[in-house]
């Protein structure tokens, strides 16, 4: 069962909100209902499950209704119309007590500009969800400075936040959000007000921590890099209302319209990588040496389905599909040369991703990296992802996350 | 311009002012915990031999304004020569009144300028009423005063309440509202009751700015005891008023120079209060 579920949320800013939402019923846009009522609509009917355990991203321009949405999750912004179900318990009208307990054990929030208490020391800013509930001074201590080393201040304990880096106030931010051990953290914008390069060891540390946590994470950005690379499914907002959901594959490779398209466009990886950035090491055979049987195991060996065809200069003159080369073995023939398969997609080297992701996404195989005849590399849906959601992808097909591009 | 008959509004408001006094033990109550307050003041304050208090201040103001050397031995010097005047007692009143209009104005004022910032209505109705409050020259407030409480310090204390709260009331609103959105969300995102965020967060954050409208509100209550003096309040300000009275302008000025001493070490030392550290 899914750990939140949303239905018809819907938020509408102003005092005539019974007619903007008839309105929004009627199928309205968002500047028609401003200019009739004068409401503002900031979450139109958004409906979507997120599952326990996974990183759930909500991506938007600024004003689509990010904020909004995910302040309706905790209910600091009460909603028009709706529900939000966190474990068959509907939050949106559920009484103030419940909320607040709901609010102090299942829930914490993460600020965009970090939301801390100037006059309080930082473990006491990491304290603050334990004090409220009354938890004895020595155990909340020793809690909070748990949380603080989780996200590496140890030693920071007496400080001040105005005496911190804002990469390191919003590291406050998160053990705050975790000292109360909650099951879902909800994070708007949290590492936006950062500097890139703290951002990225932010999200990198984001995830080492949730491969331990588990936690249920609500991440809201407006930075498509940053979705792809910590969202296990991202969604994005247009105008409040909810355009598409998926994976970061799907919402790479199937953009549901020209926003989502704009959106997937700007990635600027896209631009700036070539094919050698993306390429891994292929498996292959030496046609000159090499007959169906070695073809044939080294593909079950790497579990492929073909194998690129090269000669003693590793200039590539093709594929064989493992069926192929099967019914070779068994009519005992000695060579491959009968059934390779010369009509193979290939791309040169230093061709930018952008121009060849169509070629890749409609292709049944992997795109062969070509220079001077000879096979550089190929690349797979997979590691192309990889590569443009910020990691490092090695010729060897493995992923470092430690990416230094 | 005598299209209209006159409005009688002073009439009114007499007739106003005459039912008050129908609710006399109201006053009388109001007036008796003056009064304690004023005695235990004087009393405590009064006990103190000259020489224990100066030494006193003059450590508070080294220590709590900034360290610094000069005005420490302003303080000391001013302290001396208040002394060496004979001001010593009537200082020791004069100090007592504006110490009891300062608490009455914070335990009123505060309350009320949380109400304001809690609540916008509230703010609307209260507004202006302060900014009557604070236009309206202060000698009107002595007539009241006395109708209520007759003469002496205890209308004094009244009068001085009325001119001096204001501030507080207006900056502890002021600084309440001013705290970002973003705290008070953190407040409520980790499930503060609304005391818990009151008392943790908003009136923690408000603190430098309270104690500013609370540095005004001394200066004010001090800038009264003269007026205060008209309907018998004792003190320096009496001393002030007598001089005046009796044209001699060199007692006249000791007495004035012994409330900017006053005024001075209230100041600094109020104002150190509300920076010191979080
Ligand atoms: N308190 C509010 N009152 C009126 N309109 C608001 C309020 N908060 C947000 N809005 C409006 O709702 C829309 C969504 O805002 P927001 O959720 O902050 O967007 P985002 O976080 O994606 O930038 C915007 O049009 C914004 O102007
Ligand atoms: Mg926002």
């Amino acid at each position: 069962m899914a750990k939140i579920k949303v239905e018809g949320l819907t938020k509408i800013f102003g005092k005539k909100s019974k007619k903007a939402l008839e309105l929004l019923n009627e199928g309205r846009t968002k500047d028609e209902i401003l200019h009739e009522t004068g409401c503002t609509v900031g979450v139109n009917q958004a409906s979507f499950e997120v599952e326990e355990g996974e990183i759930f991203v909500i991506m938007g321009l600024s004003g689509s209704g990010k904020s909004t949405l995910v302040r309706l999750l905790n209910r600091l912004i009460q909603p028009t119309k709706g529900s939000v179900h966190l474990d068959g318990k509907d939050l949106a009208t559920m009484d103030e007590k419940t909320l607040r307990e709901v609010r102090r054990k299942d829930m914490s929030m993460v600020f965009q500009k970090f939301g801390l208490f100037p006059y309080r020391t930082v473990v006491s800013n990491v304290e603050y969800g334990l004090e409220i509930q009354g938890v004895p001074r020595d155990e909340r201590y020793e809690q909070a400075k748990k949380s603080l080393e989780l996200v590496g201040l140890k030693g920071y304990e007496t400080k001040y936040p105005d005496e911190l880096s804002g990469g390191m106030q919003q590291r406050v931010g998160l053990a705050r959000a975790l000292a109360n051990d909650p099951e879902i953290l909800l994070m708007d914008e949290a590492f936006s007000a950062l500097d890139p390069l703290i951002r990225k060891d932010m999200q990198d540390e984001l995830l080492d921590l949730q491969t331990s946590m588990k936690k249920t994470i609500i991440f809201i950005t407006h930075d498509l890099d940053e979705a792809l690379r910590i969202g296990d499914r991202i969604t994005i907002m247009k105008d409040g209302a909810i355009v598409q959901v998926g994976t970061p594959e799907e919402i790479l490779t199937n953009p549901e319209n020209d926003y989502v398209e704009k959106f997937v466009e700007d990635v600027d990886r896209s631009k700036v990588y070539t094919a050698s950035n993306v390429m891994i090491r292929p498996e292959t055979v030496n046609i000159e040496k090499e007959g169906p049987r070695v073809a044939l195991k080294r593909m079950r060996d790497s579990k492929i389905s073909s194998i690129y065809v090269v000669n003693r200069n590793r200039e590539l003159l093709g594929i064989a599909h493992a069926s192929d080369v099967s019914k070779l073995v068994n009519d005992e023939k000695e060579s491959l040369e009968d059934i390779i398969d010369k009509d193979i997609p290939q791309v040169d080297p230093n061709t930018p991703v952008n121009d060849f992701i169509e070629l890749l996404t409609s292709s049944s195989v992997p795109l062969a990296v070509v220079e001077d005849e000879k096979l550089k590399g190929i690349i797979i849906r997979g590691s192309l992802l990889s590569a443009l959601t910020g990691n490092e992808v090695n010729l060897d097909g493995s992923v470092s996350t430690d990416s230094t591009s | 311009m005598d299209l209209f008959p006159p409005i009688p509004l002073a009439e009114w408001i007499d007739d106003f002012v005459d039912w008050l006094t129908n609710a006399a033990f109201l006053f009388d109550g109001i007036e008796g915990i003056i009064s304690a307050v004023l005695t235990i003041l004087t009393s405590s304050l009064g006990v103190i031999p000259e020489w224990i208090f100066i030494v006193a201040l003059t450590v508070l103001t080294y220590t709590f304004a900034g360290r610094s050397p000069s005005l420490t031995i302003a303080v000391l010097a001013g302290l001396l020569l208040i002394d060496n005047l004979q001001f010593w007692d009537d200082m020791i009143l004069t100090l007592s009144l504006v110490i009891a209009s300062t608490v009455i104005s914070i335990l009123i004022g505060v309350p009320v300028g949380i109400w304001m910032a809690k609540n916008s209505v509230m703010e609307q109705i209260i507004k202006p009423v302060l900014d009557f409050m604070q236009t309206m020259p202060a000698f009107v407030y002595l007539i009241p005063a006395v109708a209520f409480f007759g003469i002496g310090m205890e209308p004094g204390v009244v009068a001085s309440v009325i001119f001096a709260m204001p501030p507080t009331i207006r900056l502890t609103n002021l600084g309440i509202r001013q705290v970002s959105t973003e705290v008070i969300e953190a407040a409520d995102a980790f499930g503060s009751t609304g005391a818990q965020k009151l008392f943790k967060v908003q009136l923690p954050m408000a603190k430098t700015t309270i104690m500013a409208g609370i540095n005004q509100t001394i200066m004010l209550a001090l800038s009264m005891v003269v007026i205060a003096s008209m309907i018998g309040a004792s003190g320096l300000g009496q001393q002030v008023y007598y001089a005046v009275g009796r044209n001699q302008a060199g007692a006249g000025f000791e007495a004035g120079i012994a409330i900017v001493i006053l005024a001075i070490i209230l100041d600094r030392l109020t104002q150190s209060f509300g920076q010191s550290r979080k």
